[in-house]
């Protein structure tokens, strides 16, 4: 993708996009790649959210109700290979897509036909995860994590659960380095790195850690797909090996992947805050160092998340500390975003809103993950419901949320039309009441001693498990609220945005018209103080 | 550039854009490529840590030759657990539950085995040291679970190990567990694959 390319998108930057199907089969533009992206994470989306409402279903009561603990096992399995590699990445790399090229001035990605490429893998390594159903043996049950020996009882599902790991991993690895070749090579002349904005460094950042991990989690499961038909023996003890390598080997990815999941969200929050405060983002470069400090950190921690299968006391003790030491980055970015409020002239629309959430209720799970560092704490709480809660506060609040602000945010940027700014608040409120309804009482589930992963659970759980499963239909049923807002943005029924939309931002995106145009920043744009904030 | 300025064409501006840096892409699947044999170098690694540190209670899997003193005024206690792994159909024991030991001496301790179906059959003893800190001065001298065992239908096989304690076994340790689990190897890929089957 060279010099070739970037002519042949010059001399065609005024052509019109190309009609019907072969505009998205095609696609080489970054702002349709990026909307393709985030649709296929709707879709994935509600797709996670219908297996979550079963599990609730079958969890408000104790006793069986509906589904049979093995397909009980199914849903938890697939819901969390579905949200996180369906869901929360493709959406963030569809923000990517849409917005680093806008917020560096550059005219598109710098690899564009590779682009389509991680793309259109996408729809395909999904169908065949989500066939699985159909198969003999059912889906995969094993838990997202593929521990071994379970997860070689798999049945039919087992090599497409490989292969289709396999493909994600493909199209994340092409997709950083798509991100970072354009953030090193494109940006506008005077944007130097530090004058980046926070959502393209902690893209930065997380594409890095993303070409880092990928390819680990595919030698896991590669391992695992030789074990069990090309007679090698990795993790089967019989042949010499350890099921307990594999745990390891899969939380240095695992690890990693969880940053991967919320690096970007901080960046979201990051833009957001700023434009509703209307200050400058407090402390950029401590955000930039903090982001980097978060991602190195990220790397030597992993085995906090198996304590409990045996470690020596050096192992647990460092363990239990780098881990710790990551609360120190974090606090710095949550002390930088309430410094960028301090004394800011707020407003409170919806993007702000959730962005506000995030910092609450994000921090709820950040407090609770330090509870779960500690180590003689985590021999009580591993595997319990307050696991649960945890990874939920991160995950919801915390990635999804920045998702569904940043897509608020900037909605109007892509449509050229302002959504429905009181639906969006009533949205906004129904989300954030009903996601604490449904996870705020699984953390006194798990201190009470409700382990994960399990369809029947004991009497004495039964009020909070009915209050969860009443706050995960409200949350699911709020989201339609979301799909109607969004429609009707797209179909153009709100008032015109300007280019600027909401009360002087700052960052290039805002200097090119709403919606923006099909090709922007042809040539480099200057960039002057005023439209950035550092 | 001033708020809501869209950006113009100078013609000063208007030269070709800098053509990508195709070395960065490469570099990058390179990184990727390695990355994913780093993904297997953790297996290697792994291994040789567990093997310095002891760590898993993994001991010597092949013959260990030793001169030792023999220390007659300390003794620890040996005790033996035997396990058959996934319900497959053998009868797996040690001959003494218990022994006591003089750190340095060369000892032996005898397992019995027997196959319960009427097929031939190889199996693979596996074995684990606990407290983990004392596998690395457990060496054996010779084991049945170097090699794998092969049964003919029915038989019964009485099986060795030799070992010795290292005599600078940390004081604080005054009994060793030893543990082995049974592999019906043959079989290992279709019971697993009949198990998930089986499940549903």
């Amino acid at each position: 993708m060279t010099s070739a390319v970037m002519d042949a998108h010059h001399s065609e930057a005024h052509h019109e996009p190309a009609k019907g199907i072969k505009r998205w089969l095609y696609a080489t533009n970054h702002k349709d790649i990026g909307t393709m992206y985030l649709v296929l994470s709707l879709v994935m989306f509600l797709t996670g959210g219908v297996m979550a409402l079963i599990i609730r279903s079958e969890l408000f009561q104790p006793g069986l109700q509906f589904i049979a603990p093995n397909v009980f096992n199914q849903m938890t399995t697939m819901h969390a290979l579905v949200m996180v590699f369906g869901a929360v990445m493709p959406a963030f790399v569809g923000l990517a897509n849409w917005m680093i090229p806008l917020m560096i001035g550059a005219p598109d990605m710098a690899l564009p036909r590779m682009n389509n490429w991680s793309f259109w893998i996408l729809p395909f390594a999904f169908l065949m995860l989500v066939s699985t159903f159909f198969m003999p043996g059912g889906a995969p049950a094993s838990g997202w994590t593929m521990y071994p020996p379970l997860v070689l009882q798999t049945g039919d599902a087992f090599p497409f659960l490989i292969f289709s790991v396999h493909l994600l991993g493909i199209s994340s690895i092409m997709g950083a380095i798509n991100i970072i070749v354009t953030i090193v090579n494109m940006r506008a002349p005077d944007m130097s790195l530090l004058k980046m904005p926070m959502f393209v460094w902690t893209w930065l950042i997380t594409a890095y850690l993303l070409l880092a991990v990928m390819p680990v989690l595919a030698g896991a499961v590669t391992m695992l797909l030789t074990d069990q038909f090309f007679g090698t023996s990795f993790f089967l003890a019989a042949g010499g090996g350890d099921p307990v390598m594999y745990q390891h080997i899969f939380w240095f990815f695992g690890h990693p992947e969880v940053y991967i999941l919320i690096l970007p969200a901080f960046g979201v929050v990051s833009e957001i805050i700023p434009t509703f405060a209307r200050k400058p983002l407090f402390g950029h470069d401590s955000m930039v160092y903090a982001a980097s400090s978060i991602a190195f950190l990220s790397f030597i921690v992993w085995a906090h998340h198996m304590f409990t299968v045996g470690m020596p006391l050096t192992g647990q003790l460092f363990f239990m500390f780098s881990t710790m030491l990551i609360a120190v980055p974090t606090g710095v970015k949550i002390f930088n975003w309430v410094a960028t409020m301090w004394r800011g002239a707020m407003t409170f629309e919806t993007p702000m809103l959730f962005s506000l959430a995030i910092l609450f209720l994000f921090t709820i799970g950040g407090f609770s993950g330090l509870m779960l560092a500690i180590v003689p704490a985590d021999i009580q709480y591993h595997d319990s419901y307050f696991v649960v809660a945890h990874f939920h506060y991160v995950l919801v609040p915390g990635s999804v949320f920045a998702i569904m602000a940043a897509v608020y945010y900037w909605l109007p940027k892509w449509t050229g039309h302002m959504y429905n700014e009181k639906l969006g608040k009533v949205h906004f409120w129904l989300s954030t009441v009903f996601i604490n309804v449904t996870f705020f009482p699984m953390h006194f589930l798990g201190l009470a001693g409700m382990p994960r992963r399990i369809p029947d659970y004991s009497t004495q759980f039964t009020d909070f498990n009915a209050i969860a499963s009443v706050g995960a239909v409200g949350y699911g049923l709020s989201q339609l609220l979301f799909v109607y807002v969004v429609v009707q943005c797209v179909r153009g029924k709100g008032e015109k945005a300007s280019s600027e939309v909401w009360d002087n931002p700052k960052g290039l995106e805002w200097t090119v018209p709403s919606p923006a145009p099909y090709h922007t920043f042809e040539v480099p744009p200057k960039i002057s103080s005023s439209s950035t904030f550092s | 550039m001033t708020k809501g300025e869209q950006p113009t064409m100078d013609p000063s501006d208007s030269k070709k854009p800098e053509p990508i840096d195709r070395t960065l892409a490469g570099r990058l699947v390179l990184l990727a490529i390695a990355m994913f044999g780093f993904g297997f170098l953790l297996v290697p690694i792994y291994d040789v840590f567990c093997e310095i540190t002891g760590l898993g209670g993994k001991t010597n899997d092949v013959a260990f030759t030793v001169e030792e003193s023999v220390e007659q005024d300390r003794t620890v206690q040996l005790g033996f657990v035997t396990t058959v792994n996934g319900y497959a159909p053998w009868e797996f024991s040690a001959e003494v539950e218990e022994m006591a030991i003089h750190p340095g001496g060369i000892y032996e301790a005898t397992f019995i085995a027997t196959n319960l179906t009427d097929e031939f059959k190889t199996a693979q003893a596996v074995p684990s040291v606990a407290p983990s800190q004392a596998a690395k001065y457990f060496k054996k001298l010779e084991c049945f679970c170097f090699t794998t065992q092969e049964f003919m239908p029915g038989e019964t096989k009485e099986m060795p190990v030799r070992f010795i304690v290292e005599s600078d076994l940390p004081d604080y340790i005054d009994t060793i567990t030893l543990s082995y689990t049974f592999f019906d190897t043959a079989r290992q890929t279709d019971t697993v694959a009949a198990a998930g089957l089986n499940t549903h």
